[in-house]
């Protein structure tokens, strides 16, 4: 593959910049869970 | 019923699955399945990350601002979370848009980085939406910090058209619009990028439902902790 080093940083970057910002969000979801009270956090 | 303790929900979980299996397909397409470019080789391949996430860009900024005219229309609270939740993952992924375009611009251009129209009006987007999420950050009255960060999103999405145009008004690096009734792709090429951009509209549907809701809950604990603030300071003063 052809500028190989380019082309895999690249999907590195993406993905594992969403990864990051996903699990980070998923988790903050849960630690700020405990402190509402369930009326409060029913999903649509 | 029991409520469970974290964000997620029957929709959020096909979403995500629907997400995996989605960028496990645009992986193998991107990577194995489609050709490299007759002139560009494989470095084209960045074309399925670097075109879709621009695109969520554009949807999370546009949400942002329907978001925002909804606050300042009905003084909906519903309106202004989603209006916060769409900016701050729109600005990952303009982060990722700014990367992408770099990575792919050392390889094609010779240079990560250049003054050009495109690249400049970008990076300008994404500084005015940091700017959005620290207003939102200043201390303020619930609406007077709404109000605020309302019109920063209103006057922030006027760069949305001028970064989509700036490759016709101005003399760019950059190509002009990758997708259109002229496209020279072909076949394979157009189908893992529509296949990408779908899978990636998805991930963003996900991904924002989830900030959502941790955008609710940081406004219920925000409001609670201010109600326990305000219930001690009466109980002191009765206590005098």
């Amino acid at each position: 593959m052809t500028n190989g080093g380019y082309v895999l940083g690249g999907y590195l970057v993406v993905f594992g910049s969403l990864i990051a910002y996903v699990v980070r969000t998923l988790l903050r979801g849960r630690a700020l869970s405990k402190q509402v009270p369930p009326q409060d956090r029913r999903w649509m | 019923m029991t409520v469970p303790e974290h964000t997620g929900s029957r929709a959020t979980r096909i979403l995500g699955a629907l997400t995996l299996a989605g960028f496990a397909a645009v992986l193998v397409l991107a990577l194995v399945v489609s050709p490299p470019d007759q002139v560009q080789g494989d470095a084209a391949r960045l074309i399925y990350v670097h075109v879709p996430v621009a695109i969520v860009m554009n949807l999370a900024f546009g949400l942002t601002a329907i978001g925002s005219v909804g606050w300042l229309w009905k003084k909906s609270r519903w309106c202004d979370t989603l209006a916060a939740a769409a900016a701050e993952v729109g600005v990952v992924f303009t982060g990722l848009t700014l990367l992408t375009g770099m990575i792919w611009g050392r390889p094609t251009w010779g240079v990560y980085w250049t003054w050009d129209a495109r690249l400049t009006s970008s990076l300008l987007l994404f500084l005015m939406y940091v700017g959005y999420l620290v207003v939102r950050r200043l201390p303020a009255d619930v609406d007077v910090r709404n109000r605020r960060a309302a019109f920063v999103a209103l006057l922030s999405f006027v760069d949305v058209p001028i970064v989509y145009f700036s490759v016709e008004w101005w003399r760019s690096l950059h190509q002009s619009a990758t997708i259109s009734l002229n496209t020279t792709m072909s076949g394979t090429m157009l189908f893992t990028l529509f296949v990408s951009i779908a899978v990636f509209m998805v991930c963003f549907a996900w991904i924002v439902i989830h900030r959502f809701r941790v955008a609710w809950l940081e406004d219920e604990v925000e409001a609670s902790g201010l109600a326990n603030a305000i219930a001690e300071r009466r109980a002191e003063a009765f206590a005098r």
